[in-house]
């Protein structure tokens, strides 16, 4: 029986490739505006498709009349989405749409048709738990140890309300595909975080099987966790281009249909309560949380997040149903409402206990899961921000309007690597196809593929041609919980020593060896550390004659071998300054320190946790989506009014990855997530360490600060 | 709170309308558009007297009205005329993506807010969806697919590359278009005046970092003078 071959990461003095930072091989691209994405696709004869949303939050259709519509200019099929009958229960509900000649002429016909509705009451507030009536429904009560007799021998008791409101994934590549509908077969250019699996999540709605469609997807213009499956658009776009006579029609949504209906991460309110000794051991937790993630309600954040071994806990959460779109994945969903909640508690905590938050923050670190790594962190990020010599009791921030503050977040994430498979094949030319059925979210994916594969075949990155975006391919995962380069690394290493074993099978003989004697270096198959006694890698690949090498390899998620792993924690620390007579929040500075795993690209790496704080930054400083609660519909939804950080905003940005031996020999562990996490926290702690006072909802706009600034005058 | 953004974007339309070339008025430009487009299908009510109290307008400033149908439409775009056929209520960049097939420049907020689709139009970034196509004519438009010279990538775009300032990438042309005439006309930037000048742009994946420093680097790559 043949031994399983050695897939285990190269010792790290022995790598060429992982490690070492290499531009993306999507780059010149991507900055030369040749990149095509789905949205970018132009087909002879393409249809334009637009939508008709519904005007209101809750409304029942009573009549609809497309006729009109029909006879205008350029329309060559319509469809009604939401039927007489149909109870709407939010704004932006797809009522009905329209495939023309051009989008204009779309969108004019989309307007003609005339639609009559019985409107209905509705709720699309939250904030405030005392007026959704009855659409807030109570979780039972979890209670852990005695937290009334603990609060009870509490020396300091600190209280706070806290909250985080719904904002929207604002992909800038809307949601939308083109759609192909020809005899029995579909083409679908989607904007997918899942190639592999989107067209499973089309045909039902559309009564095609799955072998039938075809998916392509070079690039996509941002996911963050939003673009799972195919959407209800998707499924009519593909049903106007039947109509249409198997013309392609493409529709992507319009910006303010994107920011309104096509995801939004769920809110998350909360009262905390924390009892703690003099020394500042925290001994009690007490919260009632509520959230919505639309009409669906919304989940419990995860609190206490990451200290969650507080002996003794009281918990509540209530769910509310609002008429507002539904949530969708987000970028480590609920960690990030749950490390704010979590850690504005303990910073008020510890300006009750006139204590430094390090210090709380640190003697507290034995109720999460890795206080060595936080304990060692939370130092990391002190010298790496100067807290020493700026941080100062809350509030006592020198005497002119420009306070400056310092604060603190914690994060936490899995990763693993997600189910993946890859081909290798080597032709007898020598040159190395490497395919993937996954997507690259601008992550980086495919370049640390390249990266992994011209490793493990010790060629240079240039001569490795590598495939990805095409549902034919071998399937991979969905990109969601930062698996994507856990399991793609992983298969694309067993694929490419499993292509590289047959290989030695057909040089051994040339070089009078066994094929367990060979090794490949720069180019070179060669007996193990003896560079004399080596061929080409062309020359070994022409003895392979007409045939070619063709070999799979798979990452199992339940046994990766090593090759990943999972399990971060993070430190982040927000230096701001506040102008207390505007009310602006001004960032000075952010400092993550992050743990991780195995590092293929550092660059890339670096580039994740950047993207992640200054996301971060905009939902801690810019971000909410405003509801209407007269008319119930979206007030901001382009970026004139629904805003975000620009290049001025973020200020100086200073990753620290953990990347010791220790880190490495975990294997690869995803960074998409983790570092997007403790920014509202630290932020909000920061300005609350300026301010003297907590400014209680994110974002922190200047007319939220001056309000609390005010409260505190008053 | 975005000071910045809004000036600089309020100053890249004024840049536009300001033009000597152009007439004091755009001739209705941007209230047509704002008429046509409306705010969104569902959302848009407006009444039709101000169509007619611009055509009144129109009429009594002597400019003769066109349209609704195609009209002939003459663009240069990269060096090269293009004759299309378009409603005078296409912008310059529904033409550029669904009618000359450059689809370098996005489509994102189309409302001149994010700067996705930034091209360089007479000599002067621009926000090509704020700009209707019949008044781009007779200006040189200068487009992401015109700046690289065949597979050699410019200045602007290898920084880019280099330094990693894109992630999923769909700024990214549009940011490298206002790049390309930020440094033009600053040849020598400080970091201030990059994140002031730049603000006009937006990314969702967090890439300012790196185009930061892709700025920079770029502009000592050209040396401080105008880069092609």
């Amino acid at each position: 029986m043949a031994e399983t071959p050695n897939y285990a990461w190269p010792p790290r003095e022995k790598r060429r490739q992982i490690g070492k930072s290499p531009t993306r091989i999507d780059g010149p691209a991507k900055a030369s505006g040749k990149a095509k994405y789905s949205s970018d696709v132009n087909l002879p004869g393409m249809l334009h498709a637009a939508l008709l949303t519904c005007p209101h939050a809750h409304a029942r259709i009573t009549a609809i009349d497309t006729s009109a519509a029909e006879k205008s200019p350029g329309v060559a099929a319509v469809h009604v989405i939401s039927p007489v009958g149909t109870e709407i229960q939010w704004s932006g509900t797809e009522v009905a749409a329209v495939a023309a000649t051009t989008e204009n002429q779309a969108r004019d016909a989309a307007r003609q048709i005339k639609v009559q509705y019985e409107v209905l009451p509705h709720v699309v507030r939250e904030e405030d738990l005392s007026k959704v009536g009855n659409r807030a429904k109570a979780a039972g009560e979890q209670i852990t140890g005695d937290p009334d007799q603990a609060f009870k021998e509490a020396d300091v008791v600190s209280e706070g309300e806290y909250g985080i409101p719904v904002v929207a994934h604002s992909c800038l590549e809307p949601h939308g595909g083109v759609l192909h509908w020809q005899g029995d077969k579909v083409t679908y250019w989607p904007s997918t975080q899942f190639v592999s699996g989107i067209a499973g999540t089309l045909a039902p709605n559309i009564k095609v099987p799955v072998a039938n469609i075809r998916v392509h997807q070079e690039h996509i213009g941002g996911g963050f966790g939003s673009k799972f499956g195919a959407d209800r658009w998707d499924a009519v776009s593909a049903l106007l281009s039947q109509k249409a006579g198997g013309k392609p029609v493409k529709l992507f949504l319009d910006r303010a249909t994107e920011l309104n209906i096509a995801g939004n991460r769920p809110s998350a309110y909360s009262k905390i309560k924390l009892g703690a000794k003099k020394d500042g051991t925290i001994t009690v937790w007490q919260s009632q949380s509520w959230a919505s993630g639309g009409f669906t309600g919304g989940g419990m954040p995860p609190t206490p997040y990451v200290y969650t071994n507080i002996p003794n806990k009281r918990i509540n959460h209530t769910s509310v149903s609002i008429n507002a779109a539904g949530q969708r994945a987000w970028r480590a969903p609920n960690s990030q409402q749950a490390s704010y909640l979590t850690c504005s508690a303990i910073e008020d905590l510890a300006a009750a206990l006139k204590m430094d938050p390090m210090e709380v923050f640190a003697k507290n670190a034995g109720y999460t899961p890795r206080a060595e790594t936080y304990r060692a962190q939370l130092a990391k990020a002190a010298e790496l921000s100067d807290w020493k010599r700026l941080w100062h009791q809350r509030g006592d921030a020198g005497a002119g309007p420009v306070k400056r503050g310092l604060g603190i977040g914690v994060n936490a994430w899995g990763g693993g690597g997600h189910a993946s498979q890859c081909r290798t094949t080597i032709n007898p030319d020598g040159s190395v196809m490497v395919e993937i059925g996954v997507q690259d979210l601008g992550t980086g994916t495919r370049t640390v593929i390249n990266q992994v594969a011209a490793e493990t075949l010790g060629l240079p990155l240039n001569a490795i041609a590598v495939r990805i975006g095409d549902n034919s391919l071998p399937p991979s995962g969905a990109s969601g919980g930062s698996t994507t380069v856990g399991g793609v690394s992983s298969s694309t290493r067993k694929s490419c020593v499993n292509a590289l074993a047959k290989l030695f099978d057909v040089a051994a003989p040339a070089l009078g060896l066994q094929p367990d004697q060979l090794e490949v270096v720069d180019g070179r198959i060669q007996q193990k550390d003896n560079p004399a006694k080596s061929i080409t890698w062309q020359a070994a690949c022409r003895k392979m004659g007409t045939s070619k090498i063709s070999e799979m390899g798979a990452n199992d998620p339940r046994n990766p071998g090593g090759l990943n792993s999972s399990g971060v924690g993070g430190i982040q620390v927000a230096d701001v300054s506040v102008d207390t007579e505007t009310g602006i929040v001004k960032l000075n500075k952010f400092v993550a320190v992050q743990d991780c795993g195995l590092i293929i690209n550092p660059k890339l790496a670096e580039s994740q946790c950047y993207g992640g704080i200054i996301m971060g930054i905009c939902t801690a400083l810019y971000e909410e989506r405003v509801m209407d609660p007269a008319t119930g519909i979206m007030l901001n939804h382009n970026y004139d009014t629904y805003k975000l950080a620009g290049i001025g905003d973020i200020g100086e940005i200073v990753v620290h990855l953990e990347m010791e031996p220790q880190h490495d020999s975990r294997g690869v562990i995803g960074l998409g997530e983790p570092p997007a996490i403790g920014i509202q926290a630290a932020i909000g702690n920061a300005v609350a360490n300026a301010l003297g006072v907590r400014v209680r909802n994110m974002p922190m706009t200047p007319d939220r600060v001056l309000a609390a600034l005010e409260r505190r005058n008053a | 709170m975005c000071d910045f953004e809004g000036s600089e974007r309020k100053a890249l339309l004024m840049n536009h309308e300001k033009d000597p070339e152009k007439p004091n008025k755009p001739a209705g430009g941007v209230s047509r558009r704002g008429f046509i487009r409306g705010a969104g299908i569902s959302g848009g009510v407006l009444g039709s007297g101000i169509l007619e109290e611009q055509v009144q307008a129109q009429q009594q400033g002597g400019t003769k009205p066109v349209g609704p149908g195609p009209v002939p439409v003459t663009l240069t775009i990269n060096g090269k005329p293009h004759k299309l056929n378009l409603e005078p209520r296409v912008t310059l960049l529904d033409a550029l993506r669904d009618h000359v097939n450059l689809t370098g420049a996005k489509k994102v907020c189309d409302r001149g807010n994010c700067g996705a689709c930034t091209v360089i139009m007479g000599g002067k970034a621009v926000y090509a969806c704020s700009v209707l196509a019949i008044d781009a004519q007779g200006r040189e438009i200068q487009t992401i697919e015109g700046l690289a010279s065949g597979n050699e990538l410019h200045p602007v775009e290898a920084a880019f590359v280099k330094n990693d300032g894109q992630q999923c990438g769909y700024c990214t042309p549009g940011f490298v278009m206002a790049v390309k005439d930020f440094l033009d006309k600053n040849p020598k930037p400080t970091e201030e005046q990059v994140n002031h000048g730049l603000g006009g742009n937006l990314c969702r994946c967090g890439t300012y970092m790196g185009i930061r420093k892709a700025v920079l680097e770029a502009a000592k790559t050209t040396k401080g003078g105008r880069n092609g």
